[in-house]
């Protein structure tokens, strides 16, 4: 470990105390470790992070209104790792159960260094739970993060029972040098039915370490979207896990990196029962000196025969220095399987565009049409209505 | 059996032109003590009366392996090896084998018979003491390399090709072996090439000069009994501007062996507008139905266009081997240059193979192709794990991957791992992958029309690789789909 590694890592086992066995005895990860190769973490080294500070309620409610928010029917909303009470408010067939003080790490992120460090420095988040043959509807959740050399580390559980509904939209954002860390651990009993929408925008110098646990019963359906646009250095782990028959889940992101930033989606796809279909479509569009990282893995147990899995990453890349490393993976240990992956990276199709100039279309416009067509394409992978408009107004140029 | 008859041919007719040639076999020098030291190093040096910068060279190899561990990446499980407890210098010769073909495992024996090898050459295999005396050809000669510069001497050399051991090319072509030998696969590069580095003991050498068409494939058929001695072969291929070169490198019967290591190391050098076919098949001793025994294979192949338009194809059948971990890769440095990888890995039984390829692409314009079909069946497990990996000079770079897996049986594994990295924006990269099992369908129509089930499977199965079998020369190819057909017995059913 150096020098300026040693500075983050005391910092943060310091405050972690009895729970620091929980980060392990490794350091922060290094581009030795192989889920970390694409992902350095360099820009964590060298600040000793403190736990960040409460927030003044006024400015969160400033901030909060000025986002252009879809209709819902429930608002969840955190300032620097704190529940803001009076800015929140939840439909009535939902509980916010008091927050135990539990620290263990999921089985299903076991070994995962996002979910240790979250463990180790965990601080209560929405710990949503909705009954049985109930449809909570659409709910926003908003987490501000503001500060410098200051880290949040946000635990969310949430619980569909039997038939029940959910759609979630979680907005990330922040301004300053900061870390953010937050974990959520999904359940949906048999037949529910989840819409996670993840929008991360979080501050253009933080770095951030997102993990999603989910673990999915019978006939249930996890769909996950995130909108990776934000931060300096910013991944979000998603380990979806079907452990009931004719289960779905979707794992779907659009990352958009521009500037000196770097955006990693890695996912887990794990089918650990029979009869369940996944499917995963991540594109990401790359510009300035942007650096884009897709790890995904599918992974199919022996007992999961007829699985049906799909996964597609695709990226665009519209600046000489972007990078994007892609690393789609299979792993599979069922023989009666429909499983396959595929990848691209390049840039703009010169046909395409021409096409476009042919008709009179400006070179600029037709470039910002043909992206946008890139886009559009997975955004409609989202079934809520007003979901979609959201993330529709969110993408660069408002497509 | 083309490739078999062949040898078969080859065997017969220096047996009437009364081969007299000695093999070398100094009783002494059977077996070097057990371990791994400098005195080892030196001694096999010193057995090869090589040069004074050779030993040398070896040594930089020995003492940087000693500071490097073995590498924990790959999906393969084994006990660890240790090092120590190997001859890294030995004659099979001394080693006590069955009597006679009665004592040979009889699952062996069939297996050879399908194969169509001749009695005299199954007991060679087989490793029966005094085999050599029935066939007097001395089957180790025609197997040792000397002789394959012999029979094929004259065409090679009035074409000006070198085709020689290595170690006879230590000596007698320094300023190329020199010149050339770890420069595409350095000694340090990995645990397993620093190891053979230090310790080679055979291996070929090729050098075809500029503007010719190497007017044979050349083949290493002729030296598999090589194998038993050297665990550790070294490889160079020297393809000047405009040369053409294709080499085959199989051992289309399993060998009865232990638990073995097999670290081998292969270069090719591609110069301008030059082209290296570089075909592998390769059926060792893959273990018994427990998975006890079988060979470790662990083996760097790397090739480097190093001039513009240059290429390098490499073609692998995959069917023996206890543990696979083989990466055949290209580094395209030259403008234009192509890079084309064409494999077939079949695992069964307990075998567990974790094979793929790089394309480094360092010039513009360049373009390369992989096409991976895995096979697995039994309690195998297979990986395919390939690199593709655009750097910023890479203009216009292309490549195109394909990689399927089929899954026979619900014990085994298939998985793929690709690393795709690109640097360059006019760059364009494409990937596909799938996993899926022989459909019903298919089998029924096999079996309607009357083949059983393990014909419908190897028909399937053939299918299933023929875009990579095509590759292969002709008579390659014929034995390869007999193999896949054996690898797979038992697998269904």
């Amino acid at each position: 470990m150096s020098e300026n590694n040693a500075a983050a890592w005391q910092a943060l086992t310091g405050r972690a105390g009895e729970r620091a066995a929980l980060l392990g005895t490794e350091g922060l990860p290094t581009r030795r470790v192989e889920a970390w190769h694409y992902t350095p973490l360099q820009s964590l080294n060298g600040v000793a992070w403190q736990a960040a500070p409460a927030l003044d309620e006024a400015a969160v409610k400033q901030r909060v209104d000025a986002l252009n928010l879809p209709a819902h029917d429930g608002l969840l909303v955190f300032a620097n790792g704190r529940f803001c009470k009076s800015l929140s408010h939840l439909p009535a067939c939902m509980d916010v159960q008091e927050y135990g003080d539990g620290a263990a790490v999921p089985a299903l992120l076991a070994g995962r260094f996002s979910a240790g460090l979250n463990a180790a420095l965990r601080q209560p988040g929405a710990r949503l739970h909705v009954p049985a043959k109930t449809d909570a509807g659409l709910i926003v959740m908003i987490s501000l993060t503001e500060g410098e050399g200051v880290s949040t580390h946000l635990h969310h559980s949430i619980t569909l029972e039997e038939d029940a509904r959910l759609s979630l939209l979680d907005i990330q954002l922040g301004e300053g040098q900061y870390l953010t860390n937050p974990q959520m651990d999904v359940h949906c009993a048999d037949r529910a039915h989840f819409s996670h929408i993840t929008h991360q925008a979080e501050s253009r110098e933080a770095a951030r370490l997102g993990i999603i646990s989910a673990r999915i019963g019978e006939r249930s359906n996890y769909d996950s979207f995130t909108l990776n646009q934000g931060g300096g250095v910013a991944r979000q782990e998603v380990v979806s896990q079907l452990s009931g028959p004719f289960s779905n889940t979707n794992v779907n992101a659009i990352q958009l990196v521009d500037g000196n930033r770097l955006n990693d989606l890695s996912s887990m796809i794990h089918h650990a029962s029979p009869d369940c279909t996944s499917r995963q479509t991540v594109r990401t569009v790359l510009s300035e000196n942007g650096q884009g990282v897709f790890q995904g893995k599918i992974l199919v147990d022996q007992i999961a025969q007829k699985t049906d899995g799909y996964q597609m990453n695709q990226a665009l890349l519209l600046s000489e220095k972007a990078q994007m490393n892609s690393k789609p993976e299979l792993e599979i240990y069922a023989d009666d399987v429909k499983c396959s992956h595929g990848a691209t990276v390049g840039a703009l199709d010169e046909d395409q565009l021409f096409y476009l100039r042919s008709r009179g279309v400006l070179e600029e416009q037709a470039r910002d049409m043909l992206v946008q067509a890139f886009l559009l394409e997975t955004v409609e992978l989202v079934e809520h209505e007003s979901l979609r408009d959201y993330l529709l107004k969110a993408l660069p140029g408002h497509v | 059996m083309p490739a078999v008859s062949e040898t078969r041919e080859a065997v017969e007719k220096l047996a009437k032109s009364n081969y007299e040639w000695g093999f070398e076999t100094n009783v002494e020098m059977d077996l070097a003590p057990k371990g791994l030291n400098e005195d080892i190093v030196r001694l096999i040096s010193a057995r090869k009366k090589e040069p004074q910068w050779m030993l040398e060279w070896r040594l930089k190899a020995f003492r940087a392996w000693q500071e490097m561990s073995e590498p924990n990446w790959a999906k393969i499980k084994h006990p660890p090896i240790d090092y120590q407890d190997a001859h890294y210098f030995a004659q099979p010769k001394k080693k006590a084998g069955p009597k006679s073909l009665d004592e040979v495992d009889p699952e062996l024996l069939k297996t050879y018979e399908k194969l169509g090898i001749p009695l005299h050459e199954q007991e060679m295999l087989a490793g029966v003491e005094g085999a050599g005396q029935k066939t007097p050809v001395a089957v180790d000669a025609v197997f040792d390399s000397v002789s394959v510069a012999t029979t094929f001497r004259k065409t090679l050399a009035e074409a000006g090709v070198i085709f020689c051991p290595i170690s006879e090319a230590i000596i007698e072509h320094p300023e190329l072996v020199k010149k050339y030998l770890g420069t595409v696969v350095p000694v340090a590069d990995n645990f397993f090439s620093a190891l053979n580095s230090a310790v080679f003991t055979d291996g070929s050498f090729v050098y075809v000069p500029k503007g010719v068409r190497c007017p044979m494939e050349l083949s290493t058929y002729f030296r598999i009994n090589a194998r038993n001695t050297g665990q550790f072969e070294r490889t160079l291929i020297i393809a000047e501007d405009q040369a053409t070169v294709s080499y085959l490198e199989g051992c289309t019967a399993p060998q009865r062996d232990e638990n073995q290591l097999h670290a081998a190391v292969v270069e090719l050098v591609a110069m301008e507008d030059a082209f290296i076919k570089y075909s592998t098949v390769q059926n060792w001793y893959p273990g018994d139905e427990n998975g006890k025994g079988g060979i470790y294979n662990f083996v760097t192949k790397r090739g480097l266009c190093k001039g513009d338009r240059a290429r390098i194809s490499w073609t692998q059948v995959e069917t023996g081997s206890a543990i696979t971990w083989k990466y055949p890769s290209c580094i395209l440095a030259g403008k234009g240059s192509v890079g084309e990888f064409y494999s077939v890995a079949v695992t069964n039984g307990h075998q567990q193979a974790d094979t793929g390829t790089k394309m480094i692409h360092l010039a513009p314009d360049t373009r390369s192709t992989i096409v991976a079909k895995t096979i697995s069946a039994g309690k195998s497990d297979s990986t395919y794990r390939g690199l593709v990996r655009m750097q910023p000079k890479a203009r216009n770079g292309r490549n195109f991957t394909q990689c399927d897996s089929l899954l026979i049986g619900d014990q085994c594994g298939a998985h793929t791992v690709p690393y795709i990295e690109s640097r360059n924006m006019s760059a364009r990269i494409e990937h596909e992958a799938t996993t899926s099992k022989i459909s019903e369908d298919q089998l029924f129509y096999c079996r309607s029309r009357g083949f059983s089930e393990e014909e419908a499977v190897g028909l399937i199965v053939n299918g299933f690789c023929r875009e990579v079998l095509k590759e292969l020369p002709m008579e390659f190819a014929v034995e390869a789909q007999k193999l896949l057909q054996i690898s797979l017995e038992g697998s269904v059913g």
